[in-house]
């Protein structure tokens, strides 16, 4: 290994020392020095749009763009003087002469990058001519909202959609002033190739990119009398909602959010950690008859409905490697409003199924195809993304931080550890792997612990031993990073070789659900990886580690499904998919 | 078959205008008389710029003698009296321009642009042969950089320097790009040398892919071009054929071949990154550098982009060496500049000079100053981002660092000239609604500050503006400079900031009193009637298409300059002077 040449430079007359390739900007992070930027995102390739991060480096006559500009050695930075603080002002206000003055109704009010900057920056209003757009906002899609009038055309939607999830749903349109974001041709985001993603409006510094906000739509139902509404959570808002209310990134906050939303007037908590074992018990057993009685291999998961939509848009000779299992969110739909309902002698019909969800494609899910329908009705009703709960809760006056947690409703609410793992990047292969390797072995895995798979990678490649068989597991998560593993399938069989691997799983959002499009806002890796320790604290802190330890889960099928890949399971559990080709209609 | 003289008879470069049949009948009649030798070619040329109604330009090859001739008769007394007699025939000759020097357009309007034999006969494609077999890669760049050519797209970076990065860049593949987006308005520097010498280009651009190890080029061109377009693919198909240009070029270990690919007609798609994206079909904006293209260009391989104009120079260099080359010129800029001299010279059209030539001489001297007995006002170099220059600066030297210091810019070559009937805040705004129209909507001090520019400009031409704006328009230009990511964006407000800097008198008296001295600025015009000289005929109101003007032949006529449109047809029709506009 070539050993990274190291920089000396200096920021502010600070001496600062860094590898080479590393940028003004992060240089300068490193030393405490902050540059006000709005366009660069950590994640995010500088596309060096908005000219706020502009310092003086001394022998050039022109203000760099710290984002974009590598350091060098004995360079000397000035990062802020008066000129310098001047001129960002100034492209401030010309970015504010182009923006709506709407914060008040804002998806974005207080927690949005460019309110916060000019309010550092002191601007008590746009002292230039004012250029407000009146473009129609998108709502085509049903869960992420396009509002171009707030638009600052960072490009990072841009840059996120093509180059992290290579979906090519978006794109800059127009020319000059009349520059704006829009789908590829100007046609409504639903015509598009979106897969709904969200990690536009998660990356997006302003509210010219939100989810589509259904909490009204909860509230009514939780005051109709004739409900009986009930809620499920996602694995990944347990380590994520705490950011909202001031808690450290990571908390594990399992046991509030069961009381908060009991608070709410939810009668049953259900949480999606259990369906999240079922979908293991009935995907293991699908790998486990594929890989022994030659099937269609590799098995790839089907837990994301943005994965779902990406391949059913962009990789239509890959459905047959598709499980067919449904996600844990419609599983617990259908569970809940046949199992349950059943139990307790409850019309289904009067059911409303709340999910609480890190994700802004599972707004799309629940009514993807009829299979989301098993119960005779629409399984699940309403999804709320992790944002979305932050602020009902909010909005309920309840004091979240002093709340005393509570227990969920036991019938689908007691979880293994592999259920909670669903919400990292590796944890459906890992959960899976560890249920697989007892239904092959007889017994469970020594150590479940799968590290291979885990951590933010864009693709993790391992080899699991199950008593001798080799089982080969791929991992990818971010859409852009699924090309490689599948072309390396796709040429395989165009070789006539063995597959290179025999299961894969993919989650559409870079980190898995952590790093989901619903979830708080200003995601980084450094925050990927604190809410993965956090899911990873809550796996290791379960006495049962394996779905198929999971009484509960031994209980449903006992008592209701029977075998795991019965009839009745495949009924409510299992789905299809069809070739959706873009543009095309 | 040679020929001892060639006669020249020229026609605009517009595809529209034909060849002057009349003229070239008479010629080759009278020829056919008194020349049975067959000694004399008579040649259909393309000038570089806008001919003169009345007459037709031709020139006489080797003697360098322009004569202007208006009928047929005058090619008889030529032919008579200067070809066979060798008689001076003063009466139609024509100014010659002899402070040009050509070396970019050496072949143009000289040779067929279509016929590459006649390239091959003025030493076409013998620097290639040069560099292939005499030279090493590192000789040819070496000799480049000793030439001291700089870049003629407009920054003035030394191109020797820029082949020598894209020659270390590590890379399986490199590419050459010709850049021949020219979009400045008015500007047709590129334009005439790829229509009368495309096989220059192609021959350049072949010697740059040998000397940084690139097999292949990319012409980027506008598709507003199509006889260039069409001449290019000429040149190359004859070039091909005759094995100039593909595989093993003149039998050695050498191959390169030419794409030519199309612009959409965006002016930023100029800017080198941003042609790339563009090239590579993709939209076209500008991106950070670096990674410059010498390092990461086009498809992400090691490219260099150069100018067509840099180019042409290429092939001259390698036959002459760069110590020849290196004599003309300044200390810091080498060889020559060809400039589109546009407004409001007597004769516009290209121009080439040495760096180093004064604004004054391309303006008085070769472009013949101003017409209509006007003073000059200004000049507008650098194309529409280019600063306006007044009349004390026009002994200066042309060449990039002065330019720069007086506020302008080289640029590409467009060169605006500016008498008193042009109103400076009127100029800058048209140039300034090309660049807001022109930005590609990426930055935000580009795309939002050129707007506010603009609307500052509109408000002032109309009477609305306040001292205040000038203020906030220093503030606006400054941070476009400063904090624009590429050179559309850091200079577009140039024209605006150099005429705050030398005509400000001209905006205050837009602010202040609301007049437009030149009269461009037609919502400060009004329109009276100077009742003393007025005759009461009446034709004023008749041609008023306002209904601006009322009364009658006993009571006297007034305008009404509420309704006034301010079309000025009152004021040119009015045979006794009687309009006043102020």
């Amino acid at each position: 290994m070539t050993e990274t040449k190291m920089i000396k430079a200096k920021i502010n007359d600070i001496p600062v020392e860094v590898p080479a390739g590393t940028t003004i900007l992060d240089a300068a992070r490193k030393i405490h020095v902050n540059i006000p930027t709005l366009c660069k995102h950590p994640d995010l390739n500088a596309t060096a749009g908005c000219g706020i991060c502009i310092v003086k480096v001394k022998g050039s006559n022109k203000l760099l763009r710290s984002c974009c500009t590598d350091i060098s050695e004995g360079m000397e930075v000035t990062t802020h003087d008066s000129e310098i603080i001047q001129v960002r002002k100034t492209v401030l206000e010309l970015i504010l002469s182009n923006h709506p003055d709407d914060c008040l109704h804002c998806g974005r009010n207080t927690n949005c990058e460019l309110q916060n900057l000019a309010a550092h920056f002191v601007i008590r209003g746009v002292p230039f001519h004012t250029y407000k757009n009146s473009l129609p906002k998108d709502f085509s899609t049903g869960n992420i909202v396009l509002v171009p009038n707030k638009c600052i055309l960072c490009g990072r939607c841009v840059d996120v959609c093509q180059n992290i999830q290579n979906v090519w749903a978006l794109n800059f349109v127009g020319r000059g002033i009349s520059t704006r974001i829009a789908p590829a041709g100007d046609i409504l985001l639903a015509d598009s190739p979106c897969v709904r993603c969200g990690q536009c409006a998660a990356h997006c510094p302003t509210g010219a990119i939100v989810e589509y906000d259904n909490t009204y739509d909860v509230w009514h139902a939780l005051h109709d009398k004739d409900k009986y509404c009930i809620v499920q959570i996602a694995p990944a808002v347990r380590v994520a909602i705490g950011e909202a209310f001031g808690y450290e990134p990571g908390e594990l906050l399992t046991n509030k959010l069961y009381a908060v939303l009991k608070k709410l007037g939810f009668k049953t908590v259900f949480d999606t950690n259990f369906s999240a074992d079922v979908t293991i018990i009935e995907e293991a057993t699908e790998f486990v008859s594929r890989f022994t009685t030659g099937g269609t291999l590799p098995l790839i998961t089907s837990c994301c409905p943005s994965w779902v939509d990406f391949m059913e848009k962009y990789q239509i000779d890959m459905i047959d490697h598709f499980s067919t299992c449904k996600s844990p969110q419609q599983m617990m739909g259908a569970l809940t409003k046949t199992y349950f309902a059943e139990k307790e002698g409850i019309d289904p019909k009067k059911i409303f199924m709340v999910s609480i969800m890190p994700c802004t494609a599972k707004k799309y899910e629940i009514s993807r195809t009829k299979d989301m329908s098993a119960s005779g009705i629409q399984d699940t009703d309403a999804v709320l993304t992790t944002r979305e709960l932050s602020r009902m809760i909010k909005q309920s006056g309840i004091d979240f931080k002093n709340l005393p947690g509570d227990d969920p409703d036991h019938i689908m609410g007691d979880y293994s550890g592999a259920g909670t793992i669903f919400a990292a990047t590796g944890g459906v292969m890992e959960a899976a792997i560890r249920t697989a390797y007892h239904y092959v072995t007889g017994e469970n895995l020594k150590d479940v612990n799968v590290e291979a798979v885990r951590g933010l990678k864009g693709v993790k490649e391992g080899v699991i031993d199950i008593k001798g068989t080799k089982v080969k597991v791929a991992v990818a998560h971010g859409l852009g990073n699924v090309e490689y593993v599948l072309n390396k399938v796709k040429e395989a069989k165009l070789k006539g070789e063995e597959p290179p691997y025999h299961f894969i799983e993919v989650m559409a959002c870079p980190g898995g659900c952590v790093g989901g499009g619903g979830q708080p806002y200003g995601v980084t890796d450094y925050l990927r990886t604190e809410r993965a320790a956090g899911i990873y604290k809550d796996d290791v802190d379960q006495e049962i580690r394996c779905s198929h330890d999971n009484p509960m889960i031994k209980k449903l099928y006992q008592e209701y499904l029977g075998e795991p890949g019965s009839k009745k399971a495949h009924h409510l559990l299992h789905t299809h998919y069809e070739p959706k080709p873009v543009y095309i209609k | 078959m040679s020929f001892n003289r060639y006669i020249l008879i020229y026609r605009e470069s517009d595809a529209g205008v034909d060849k002057n049949e009349n003229l070239f009948d008479a010629f080759m009649k009278e020829l056919g008389e008194k020349d049975p030798s067959n000694s004399v070619q008579v040649v259909d040329a393309v000038m570089n710029g806008k001919a003169d109604p009345d007459s037709t330009l031709v020139k006489i090859i080797p003697d360098n003698i322009y004569f202007k001739c208006k009928d047929p008769v005058d090619a008889i007394k030529i032919v008579d009296d200067f070809i066979i007699k060798n008689n001076p025939v003063k009466k139609l000759e024509a100014a010659a321009n002899n402070i040009q020097y050509r070396i970019v357009l050496r072949n143009c309007g000289v040779i067929d642009p279509e016929n590459i034999n006649e390239y091959i006969a003025r030493e076409g494609y013998s620097a290639l042969e040069k560099v292939l077999f005499d030279m090493t890669p590192d000789e040819v760049i070496a000799e480049i950089k000793k030439s001291g050519l700089r870049g003629r797209g407009g920054a003035g970076f030394p191109t020797g320097n820029k082949w020598a990065f894209t020659q270390q860049a590590v890379g399986d593949v490199k590419y050459v790009v010709c850049n021949a987006d020219e979009g400045d308005p008015g500007a047709y520097m590129d334009r005439s040398t790829l229509e009368g010498d495309p096989n220059s280009i192609i021959e350049a651009m072949a010697i740059a892919g040998y000397a940084v190890g690139a097999s292949k080029g990319y012409i980027y061109i506008r598709a507003e071009y199509p006889l260039a377009i069409k001449r290019l693919e000429i040149a190359i198909s004859q070039a091909t054929e005759m094995g100039l240009m593909g595989k093993n070029i003149m039998g050695s270990d050498f191959s390169f071949e030419i794409e030519i690919r199309y612009g959409a007609g965006a002016f930023v798609c100029g800017e080198e990154t941003a042609l790339l994206a563009s090239l590579q079909g993709e939209r076209g904006m500008p991106k950070p550098r670096p990674p410059f293209p010498a390092v990461k260009g086009l498809w992400g391989k090691p490219t260099v982009i150069n100018n067509v104009e840099t180019l042409a120079n290429i092939p001259v260099i390698i036959i002459k060496g760069s110590d020849w080359f290196n004599r003309i010129g300044t200390e810091k800029s080498k060889g020559t500049k060809v400039f589109a001299v546009t407004g409001k010279v007597k004769n516009s059209g290209l121009v080439e000079v040495p760096m180093g030539t004064t604004l004054r001489d391309i303006i008085f001297t070769v472009s013949g100053g101003i017409g209509n007995n006007r003073k000059f006002k200004a000049v507008q170099t650098g194309g529409p981002s280019g600063g306006v220059i007044p009349e004390k600066f026009l002994d200066t030297p042309i060449d990039y660092e002065n330019l720069v210091a007086l506020g302008s810019m080289m640029g590409s070559g467009g060169m605006i000239v500016m008498d008193e009937d042009d109103c400076m805040v009127d100029v800058n705004k048209f140039y300034l609604q090309f660049s807001v129209d022109e930005s590609c909507g990426k930055c935000a001090p580009c795309r939002l500050g050129g707007r506010q520019l603009l609307t500052y400009l509109q408000d002032i031409a109309k009477g609305n503006g306040d001292l205040k704006d000038i203020d906030k328009m220093k503030r606006i230009g400054n941070a476009m400079q400063k904090a624009s990511l590429c050179g559309l964006g850091q200079t577009t407000s140039n024209p605006i900031q150099s005429a705050l800097k030398y005509f400000y008198d001209e905006y205050e008296e837009h602010i202040v009193h609301k007049k437009c001295r030149a009269g461009k600025c037609l919502e400060l015009l009004t329109y009276t009637i100077n009742p003393e000289k007025c005759s009461r005929c009446g034709i004023c109101k008749r041609v008023c298409p306002a209904s601006a003007i009322s009364g009658d032949r006993e009571s006297g006529f007034a305008i009404d300059n509420a309704v006034c449109i301010k079309c000025g047809e009152c004021y040119n029709r009015c045979k006794f002077d009687a309009i006043d506009r102020g």
